[in-house]
């Protein structure tokens, strides 16, 4: 059930409190079955209002871009997967004939139950033990990168991030399909529908040590 | 957090936080949904002596003031209104909209906690007249415990605005607070639904 995050929408909430109870009310004066349908019609109407349309997507969002004259800002989202030659050449190529400025996410993954208790410690060592490995290979790539370890959620965690680094570009990397959890739950496709910049999906396969790079067109 | 930030940063390290909910929101979420567990005991109580074991409500020969309390409920919820107006005003820089509407509000709460009290003086029971006796008081008398800490809330709130505080864009200590006396309003009107009108 989404709890109201500002005042304005727990003023909407007293409101449609009021309706509420003032139908069941006016209901039960009239007759007290109906007072009980009409209860269970409307709290039926809320939890449906409340679980039931979780699926919609969120609206795309415009995303600011603070990059400077010859300079391209390219944001890297990965969890262990920031190795290998596809994801140079990805950079590379994204910015061609500009200085790169590139800012690498590691998700703190977290369990649910510690997420809530906002037990994130463990979560952000781990994460900052994966992200200094995964700017150690980039640096044996010749990238230079900074790193910044973002929320569980790797779609949250690309919102906050382009709030504070507006890149140009987005490159997601992840695990082959089969072994990613993030394919699927198909981070790559609601990425591009939720933000107005090119993303650059590239696949690599740690075990099998292939990579390859799945632009959207 | 950014890599090279630490060698920057002076004192004790930052706490570690979602961005999915500010830290100051989630702790109200916390405390409001403890005490929905809270009232949610005190109802399962009122269910059980009602329906489960058909105690008449109320039981004769005592009667509620349905309609005092209907002018209460009118208080409390257009208390409701105010706040909302001082949250607005405020987001729009209009300083003299929020005192008003804080002053308002706060005078309506102090309203509804008299009348609840005059309310009990005359009501001709007590709650350790049976359990209906009990359970009226106990799910009236914790709402008002909450209009209490709102009003002193509201208190604190009405002075800081008075001394110059919040701002177009600083008002978080605004939204907090009408948060929590939506909340109470919120309350009320299940507990009046339920114990007076129902």
């Amino acid at each position: 059930m989404k709890l109201p995050r500002s005042e304005a929408e727990a003023y909407r909430l007293l409101l449609l409190t009021i309706g509420y109870f003032a139908l069941i009310v006016a209901a039960s004066w009239v007759n007290r079955w109906l007072g009980l349908a009409v209860f269970i019609v409307l709290t039926l109407g809320v939890l449906w209002r409340s679980f039931g349309r979780r699926d919609e997507p969120p609206p795309t969002r415009h995303v600011e871009h603070r990059s400077t004259e010859g300079e391209r800002r390219i944001l890297v989202i990965a969890n262990e997967t920031v190795q290998g030659g596809a994801l140079r050449e990805a950079i590379a190529q994204k910015s061609a004939g500009h200085r790169a400025h590139v800012l690498v996410v590691t998700p703190a993954l977290n369990s649910p139950l510690r997420h809530w208790a906002s037990d994130e410690d463990g979560a952000r060592a781990n994460a900052e033990l994966r992200q200094a490995a995964s700017l150690r290979a980039l640096e044996r790539l010749g990238v230079e990168a900074r790193g910044e370890i973002g929320d569980a959620d790797p779609l949250q965690a690309l919102d906050d991030a382009c709030r504070s680094f507006g890149p140009d570009e987005i490159v997601i990397s992840t695990h082959p399909e089969g072994r990613s959890h993030w394919l699927e739950t198909n981070v790559v496709e609601r990425a591009r529908a939720r933000f107005d910049v090119p993303i650059t999906h590239v696949v690599v396969d740690l075990a099998a040590e292939t990579e390859q790079v799945r632009d959207p067109d | 957090m950014a890599a090279h930030a630490h060698a920057e940063h002076h004192g004790p390290p930052l706490a570690h936080q979602s961005s999915r909910v500010e830290a100051g929101m989630l702790g109200m979420f916390l405390f409001i949904a403890s005490e929905i567990m809270l009232f949610g005991s005190f109802f399962t109580a009122y269910f059980f002596v009602r329906v489960v074991a058909g105690t008449p409500w109320p039981t004769p020969p005592f009667h509620l003031p349905v309609f005092v309390a209907l002018i209460n409920t009118c208080i409390l919820v257009t208390s409701s209104f105010t706040i909302h107006w001082a949250t607005q005003s405020i987001k729009r820089g209009n300083r003299a909209g929020l005192q008003a509407g804080l002053v308002l509000t706060f005078l309506m709460g102090l309203t509804f906690l008299i009348t609840q009290m005059i309310e009990y003086a005359r009501v001709g029971f007590a709650p350790h007249d049976g359990a209906f006796g009990t359970i009226f008081y106990c799910l009236t008398g914790l709402h008002g415990a909450h209009v209490f800490v709102g009003l002193s809330i509201l208190f604190f709130m009405t002075v800081r605005a008075f001394r110059g505080h919040f701002s177009a864009e600083s008002h978080h200590g605004v939204e907090i607070g009408g948060i929590y006396w939506h909340f109470v309003d919120v309350m009320w009107i299940v507990v009046y639904a339920t114990v007076y009108l129902l």
